[in-house]
């Protein structure tokens, strides 16, 4: 309870408060512009955060997470482009919705219903991550690296697209973590007499790459699309009888985003098209569905936005990212010298508690500021692209070059672009790179030390209960893609 | 005729050098065997030394996961074709062309006019004619960028003919 007084700190700091307000504009600015996100708006800002304090920077980087979630519904509703891909399933009924002249309807509900999945996440977070913490003090190394695998795993087969390729580029993500000295030993890997790559590759040139300059590149094949945009005259709250019609579909999807989030996985994408399809197949009038439902926008952004509190609880808890933007965020948190895990509970509580706290007020001034500003919002998406991207590849070039003011990491940056581009042109997923590169260390780390512990001897790993637990849920994580395709053929 | 079946008899119309999914997973294996014979080069620790396994155990259980994943891939493809991709349009090149540019230029010249002549070129070929916009995106924005940087993040850019300027060199 004690602690819990500690999650409105932000409140009573003017500097706080001042980065809250700027990290939540922000990410709606990123959530609005397709393409953007809050990914490569975490990955672009993480140089900039250099200059604040850790609480500071990791604020700024939860609102821009909670904030650009949302965002992507103003353009999902307006011109039927998710701005984010966890709202792609918004578009399936709010442009519908805007298009019968209710944009600001479909808006309205959009809005509350992200505020409240929001909210309902950073609850669960409160309550989860200290009991996840707990429960991860009787880790060693063996289960450490159960968890690991357990979790890309996971992504692979939760995430979107083949379980198969996200597997091969989950593997890939970790390949690139093995480039440099060998922890170990010291041992060169991979650096072919480049004296810079001893020390690894960067994530933050390889996050750059991988989103930015590779959507840079997929724009470039875009440029004849034509969006058909809706007028909108303000966004209304949604009536009593919707209300009364959506708030079991918010609750439930709430719940199920929270759920998707704490797995390691594409977090709000998979969380959206879940609460979706589940609010579809509770609903009294399913045939709506597609045709401007109410239900379904409250099921898609419930979940969407639920699914960051979620998220974030595996990565404080545990150190394993729930999601590409956490992956990002736990990038921030390390180099700003905080290890998450279960002793930042312990050793420092008003910091947790006041990214909690943050996360919190992040989702009020997102409600207030969706509410009153999408207009204003909406008219970002006019920037045309061909102004746009030429602007973020310089701030992507400066951004990369700035941390630690290496040319390398510009290259590091343009080549992980084109690769990111061909990548998802043949059905790559580039989220499991990230959470590979990011998961790779302690993979690696953790077998090694277990077989030192275990002298060589790989039967050991079956004797740990927790490791076997771990096990099993991979296996069981790897089938799921076979059997939910067997259910669907019966189907 | 539903599309699957269009896509599959356009597909088996191929030879199978020139699908897709051929070229991609033997681009993907082929990297994967260099790799996996240049792990042969690492240093291998002494026995006396070695905790564990050896540096390049590690990496070669990888590039051997993702050889055998990659020929699944293809494998799996004979049941389920790919989709068959347009060709990448002209404006996709030109982005190539220009990071190259970008590349050259900051090496040999100046990083500050690489951000510039990429700017220009890329908002050129995308269909941009404005000469205030184009102004604004190659000249404006990165001297803002740049002080920005420059002031704030206290960060100093690598040497060249228009930074020189700046920082009176």
């Amino acid at each position: 309870m004690e602690n819990l007084s500690l999650m409105f700190a932000p409140l009573l700091s003017s500097k706080l408060m001042i980065v809250l307000i700027f990290g939540t504009l922000f990410g709606l600015i990123l959530g609005v512009l397709p393409g953007l996100g809050p990914t490569t708006g975490g990955a672009l800002i993480l140089p900039f955060t250099m200059t604040l304090d850790p609480l500071s920077a990791i604020v700024l980087l939860t609102a821009i997470y909670c904030s650009a979630t949302y965002g992507g519904a103003i353009t999902a509703v307006l011109i039927n482009t998710p701005g984010t891909p966890a709202a792609a399933a918004t578009c399936l009924d709010g442009y519908p919705l805007a298009q019968k002249g209710e944009a600001g309807r479909a808006l309205g509900m959009a809005t509350v219903s992200s505020t409240i999945g929001g909210i309902f996440s950073v609850i669960v977070l409160v309550f989860f991550a200290p009991l996840l913490a707990q429960l991860a003090y009787e880790f060693g190394q063996p289960e450490y690296f159960a968890l690991a695998i357990f979790g890309l795993t996971m992504l692979a087969s939760i995430g979107e697209g083949s379980p198969i390729k996200n597997l091969i580029a989950g593997a890939f993500g970790i390949l690139i973590s093995t480039i440099g000295k060998d922890f170990m030993t010291s041992i060169e890997r991979f650096t072919y007499g480049i004296n810079e790559l001893s020390e690894g590759i960067g994530f933050i040139p390889v996050v750059v790459g991988l989103f930015a300059i590779s959507e840079m590149l997929t724009q470039s094949t875009l440029l004849n699309q034509i969006f058909k945009r809706v007028a909108l005259k303000a966004v209304k709250l949604p009536s009593l009888s919707d209300y009364k019609k959506t708030w079991k579909t918010i609750l439930r999807s709430s719940g199920i985003g929270s759920f998707i989030g704490v797995l390691p996985a594409e977090g709000g994408t998979v969380a959206s098209l879940i609460g979706y399809s589940e609010a579809k197949r509770w609903s009294k009038s399913p045939e709506e569905f597609g045709k401007g439902s109410v239900e379904g926008i409250a099921g898609a952004e419930a979940a969407n936005n639920a699914a960051t509190g979620g998220a974030m609880v595996p990565t404080l808890a545990l150190g394993i990212p729930g999601s590409a933007t956490t992956a990002v965020i736990l990038t921030g948190l390390i180099i700003h010298g905080v290890r998450p895990g279960p002793d930042l509970f312990r050793e420092q509580p008003d910091f947790l508690y006041g990214i909690f706290g943050s996360m919190l007020i992040a989702n009020v001034l997102f409600f207030i500021f969706g509410f009153f500003g999408a207009k204003i919002f909406a008219r970002i998406t006019l920037v045309p692209n061909r102004l746009l991207w030429p602007m973020i590849f310089a701030v992507s070039v400066c951004g990369t070059y700035s941390l630690s003011q290496s040319m390398l990491d510009v290259w590091i940056m343009l080549f992980f672009g084109v690769i990111g581009f061909f990548m998802r042109r043949y059905g790559f997923s580039v989220v499991p790179v990230i959470i590979g590169l990011i998961l790779g260390e302690l993979v690696e780390g953790t077998l090694r030390q277990s077989l030192v512990i275990f002298e060589g001897n790989w039967l050991l790993f079956l004797t740990r209960p927790i490791v076997v637990t771990f096990f099993i849920l991979s296996l069981i994580a790897l089938a799921f893609p076979l059997l939910r395709k067997k259910k669907n053929e019966q189907i | 005729m539903n599309n699957v079946q269009k896509q599959k008899r356009a597909n088996k119309s191929l030879p199978f050098f020139f699908k897709d999914e051929f070229k991609v997973s033997l681009i993907i294996i082929s990297i994967s065997l260099i790799l996996l014979i240049s792990t042969f080069n690492f240093d291998i620790v002494p026995p006396i030394l070695n905790r564990g396994i050896q540096p390049a155990t590690f990496p070669k259980g990888l590039l051997v996961l993702i050889i055998i994943l990659t020929s699944l891939v293809y494998y799996l493809s004979f049941k389920k074709p790919w989709e068959i991709k347009k060709k990448l349009p002209k404006p996709f090149f030109l982005t190539i062309i220009s990071f190259i540019l970008f590349a050259v230029i900051s090496k040999i010249l100046d990083f500050f006019l690489a951000i510039s002549v990429l700017s220009i070129f890329v908002s050129y070929c995308w269909g941009e004619r404005r000469i205030f916009y184009l102004i604004l995106v190659s000249i404006i924005f990165p001297i803002i960028v740049f002080i920005f940087f420059e002031t704030i993040l206290g960060l100093r850019f690598p040497p060249g003919i228009i930074t020189n300027i700046y920082y009176q060199v």
